[in-house]
């Protein structure tokens, strides 16, 4: 895992997005839009509706290819890296509709997450080899120490992911992207639909996964409170744009974020 | 003009006119999946089904020809209208693979009916057309295949025109391009659907007489329609146009790899084979064929 | 649902076979198929390896369809393929079965990986055309490669022997087809619960996820398709020993739609549904004939509806399991399994 969060002004970017541009048809998702994330930060991602937040996530994970722009990690140009090849570098994610595997237990979704990391082969998982059984035994091990207990989440191991209440199939969904063991997460909308309690638990398990492991976060919100109590800086998208980028209390007092957000409870 | 010109041009008019009936049954598949997204694998047996209500209607009743044509198609309509009801609807959200799964049941379960009904024997039609073949120039055209070829040419015309400028086709290509929009613009989506299938079925069933004419009807006559494969796929998936050029490519394929290569070969024939190596060689190099639209996943 | 069913160890819940209920009726089975050649009459006999060899395909194609979630068409081609390199090895260069049969799931292997590498780059649904063609093409060329394949007449194979040992009566073969058949489900048993197992589902259920999280797409989905095809050589080649003979009408295309039908009966995904729907679609044609047999008393012609009856009863099979029951045998097993674990009470 990496080490602590540097202290001000000694930590490096570990994410940056250069003028990154993405449109469909004719239709543009995204306009020249940057971004830099510092390596232990918490970074929010805010804006109304149709601003293309979760496109810009899309981007940063590979599932978009950006018509123009930069995409670097750890600084790696991943532009043009296949979502996969991100993963394994390092680049951690959760999904705004959860996205977990229906047909699979929760302890099977979670550990799909190591799948990068792990090295066993085809024919050796199908014979079981002692090597591949030895494999299969430690990430059981890691599974349950670093993800289901962080989450609290043993006694749902062997259930369908299907009959699960939607928080804690968030909850899985994030367990899943920590079984990846990721440099940065980057989570859509964690706490959306949740109740109070639900989102305080998820909001502490988010620091935790920052202070405890050093995983810088960027995250989607709309639950303004969350926003604002957990993230160092913020940048707002409005209309692919990027329209303000700093500090919760700067951001907060932008008068370009107030007038895209007016007719919007800022909550 | 030298007879090894003459034989060239044989061909490729005879390979233009085989196309153009590929072409009409590759249109069962289109219209299919340009509604919903489906490939439907019992297109054949629709085709087949159809051929055989036109028999029964001349057979029977001594029905003239274009009002058996026409019944057949009435009740293709039906069957796929039930079809879709009772099969298809109640699959609605799950994943497509099921629903192609489906189709091949479908498939099997025409196929078995028809032969109970019909028996497994060879049927013709009552001879329809004049019976004298087309001349032009050197090039001879049994008739048997010619008018055919017309009804063919008309009906894709007419079905692509159809989806181009009515505007229940473009309501039918706007569900299958965008169910979730196509629904908030006010499209009654299960009717469109209920409309796709019936329509599928009515094309097929055309293809199905066409395809009975010249070469006579039974229960085998759905196979054809896996033969069309490469047609599809080579003109593209979801476009009209593309199965009227791909047909013709095939069918001239086709037949120059007959008149050409098979003479050379002892008993072998490449010509069943020649369309499906044409169909691996376009996913290798173009897989959404020669018109149809590239597809765009979003997240 | 089990009661007081606790490990204590992560060992032990990832276990193949986790109570002791389970284990103590995998040794029952275990004795039962040993002891079954003995008991049993010829045709039974027969019955019963025909039914361990399409198992050992089906479970293949579940692999690739139920695990993965792709559509192949052309799955008895692959078996074709395995036959004929089998017995070509086997009657053209003498090599004995524990050479020719691994060969021949071996070039199945290649086959499918040529097939499925431009196909599996797009969406899963070129799968079907692609595997459609080689059907196609396959059987052309099992049929037209006379110097090879031996055309129309096909290949004749002399009974496997080990050592001098000739396994040329049903009992004998039967060894060979149930240790091989029940070797290769418990490998796609391990399969299931391992790294590439879980690959597959995940491809199955969200590509798009999957790919996101660090699963690649291509890479999974031919390798599906390749441990797919494997098995179907693999069948291939024991289907030939077991037959003695292979022809180019052996593997045609409704036998690639059997086996979907075959896999979507017994349960997509489930191993132990494989081996449900393989008997039952292997019964269900036995009965047919013993019921067009008995109707023919007062109705001669039954006879021939014979076959155009197992087509319609096929695909009502697999439409009324599709539309109502998609996992098929294994969860209607399930159901009346959880029933009486609690009964007499209800819930």
């Amino acid at each position: 895992m990496t080490g602590s969060p540097g202290v001000e002004g000694e930590s490096r970017d570990i994410l940056s997005v250069e003028g990154l541009s993405l449109s469909f048809g004719g239709l543009a998702a995204l306009a020249d839009v940057n971004l830099s994330v510092r390596e232990g930060s918490i970074t929010g991602i805010i804006g109304p509706n149709g601003a293309g937040k979760t496109s810009l996530l899309n981007c940063i994970s590979g599932f978009y290819r950006p018509q123009r722009g930069r995409v670097t990690f750890d600084g790696k140009d991943v532009t043009r890296v296949a979502p996969d090849r991100r993963a394994a570098l390092g680049i951690g994610r959760t999904f705004q509709n959860v996205a977990l595997f229906e047909g699979m237990s929760v302890l099977d979704n979670v550990k799909l997450g190591a799948h990068a990391r792990l090295r066993s082969g085809i024919l050796s998982t199908m014979a079981f080899t002692p090597r591949a059984r030895r494999e299969e035994l430690e990430l059981r091990e890691q599974v349950e120490n670093e993800v289901f207990d962080f989450l609290e989440i043993e006694h749902l191991r062997h259930r369908t992911v299907g009959s699960l209440a939607y928080g804690l199939q968030k909850r899985v969904d994030l367990a899943r992207a920590l079984a990846m063991r990721p440099r940065i997460l980057l989570l859509d909308e964690p706490v959306a639909g949740m109740n109070e309690e639900e989102t305080e638990d998820m909001a502490r398990f988010i620091l935790d996964v920052q202070e405890e492991r050093g995983v810088t976060i960027v995250l989607i919100e709309h639950d303004m409170g969350v926003v604002m109590d957990l993230c160092d800086r913020i940048a707002v998208l409005s209309f692919g744009e990027r329209i303000a980028a700093g500090t919760p209390d700067e951001v907060r007092r932008d008068p370009e974020v107030i007038r895209a957000y007016l007719g919007e409870e800022a909550a | 003009m030298s007879e090894g010109l003459v034989h060239l041009l044989q061909l490729l008019v005879s390979g233009v006119v085989t196309g153009g009936i590929y072409a009409l049954v590759a249109m069962g598949f289109v219209v299919v999946y340009k509604a919903t997204r489906v490939i439907n694998f019992a297109t054949g047996e629709f085709m087949m089904l159809g051929a055989f209500f036109a028999w029964t209607a001349m057979g029977a009743v001594q029905a003239p020809f274009v009002v058996a044509l026409l019944a057949a198609v009435a009740a293709s309509a039906l069957l796929g209208m039930a079809t879709e009801r009772l099969v298809l609807r109640p699959l609605l959200g799950q994943r497509t693979i099921s629903v192609i799964m489906v189709t091949i049941g479908l498939a099997a379960i025409f196929k078995g009916l028809a032969q109970i009904a019909w028996s497994g024997d060879y049927r013709s039609y009552p001879s329809i057309f004049p019976r004298a073949p087309i001349e032009l120039g050197p090039i001879l055209l049994p008739s048997r295949q010619f008018y055919p070829f017309l009804i063919a040419v008309a009906a894709i015309a007419l079905v692509g025109l159809g989806f181009r400028f009515t505007r229940t086709g473009v309501a039918m290509r706007a569900t299958a391009d965008d169910q979730m929009a196509a629904f908030g613009m006010g499209i009654d989506i299960r009717r469109i659907f209920s409309l796709s299938w019936s329509l599928a079925a009515m094309t097929a069933a055309v293809a199905g007489i066409v395809v009975g004419i010249i070469g006579g009807i039974s229960p085998q006559l759905g196979a054809i329609g896996l033969r069309t494969f490469p047609v599809v796929i080579l003109g593209g998936l979801d476009s009209i146009g593309g199965a009227l050029v791909g047909g013709v490519i095939i069918g001239v394929l086709e037949n120059l790899a007959g008149g050409y290569v098979d003479p050379l070969l002892d008993g072998a024939s490449l010509k069943e084979v020649v369309p499906f190596v044409v169909l691996v060689l376009t996913l290798m190099v173009r897989p959404y064929g020669l018109f149809g639209t590239r597809e765009v996943e979003r997240l | 649902m089990l009661i007081g069913n606790y490990k204590e160890t992560y060992a032990s819940d990832e276990a193949l076979f986790r109570t002791p209920a389970t284990r103590a009726w995998m040794g029952a089975a275990a004795v039962a198929a040993i002891l079954f050649p003995f008991v049993a009459g010829d045709y039974v006999l027969y019955l019963a390896n025909l039914m361990a060899v399409l198992a050992l395909s089906a479970v293949g194609l579940n692999i690739l369809v139920g695990f993965t979630g792709q559509i192949s068409l052309g799955h008895a081609a692959f078996m074709g393929v395995g036959a004929y390199a089998t017995a070509i090895l086997a009657s053209r260069f003498g090599l004995p079965f524990w050479i020719s049969i691994p060969a021949g799931g071996a070039l199945a292997t290649g086959a499918g990986m040529i097939v499925g590498a431009p196909s599996l780059r797009i969406k899963g649904l070129y799968l079907a055309i692609a595997t459609l063609s080689a059907q196609v093409i396959f059987e052309w060329v099992f049929t037209n490669w006379t110097s090879v394949t031996g055309g129309i007449r096909g290949l004749n194979v002399a009974p496997a022997s080990i050592a001098g040992f000739r396994l040329d009566t049903d009992e004998r073969i039967y060894f060979l087809v149930l240790g091989v058949t029940v070797v290769h489900f418990l490998l796609a048993s391990n399969l299931r619960r391992s790294r590439w197992g879980r690959a597959f589902v995940a491809v199955r259920d969200r590509d798009v996820a999957a790919e996101i999280v660090g699963v690649n797409l291509f890479r999974t989905k031919i390798l599906a398709f390749m441990v797919s095809s494997y098995y179907a050589g693999i069948a291939g080649g024991l289907w030939v020993y077991f037959t003695k003979v292979v022809t180019p009408e052996t593997f045609p295309l409704s036998l690639s739609i059997q086996f979907l039908a075959i896999v979507i009966v017994g349960g997509l995904g489930s191993i132990k549904g494989t081996v449900y729907g393989t008997v039952f679609m292997t019964l269900v044609p036995e009965v047919l004939k013993a019921g067009t047999g008995l109707a023919r008393v007062v109705w001669p012609a039954a006879q021939s509806y014979l076959f155009p009856l197992r087509d319609v009863v096929f695909g009502l099979l697999i439409v009324v399991f599709l539309i109502f029951e998609p996992h098929g045998l294994a969860e209607v097993w399930n159901r009346v399994k959880r029933f009486f674990s609690l009964w007499p009470f209800e819930k």
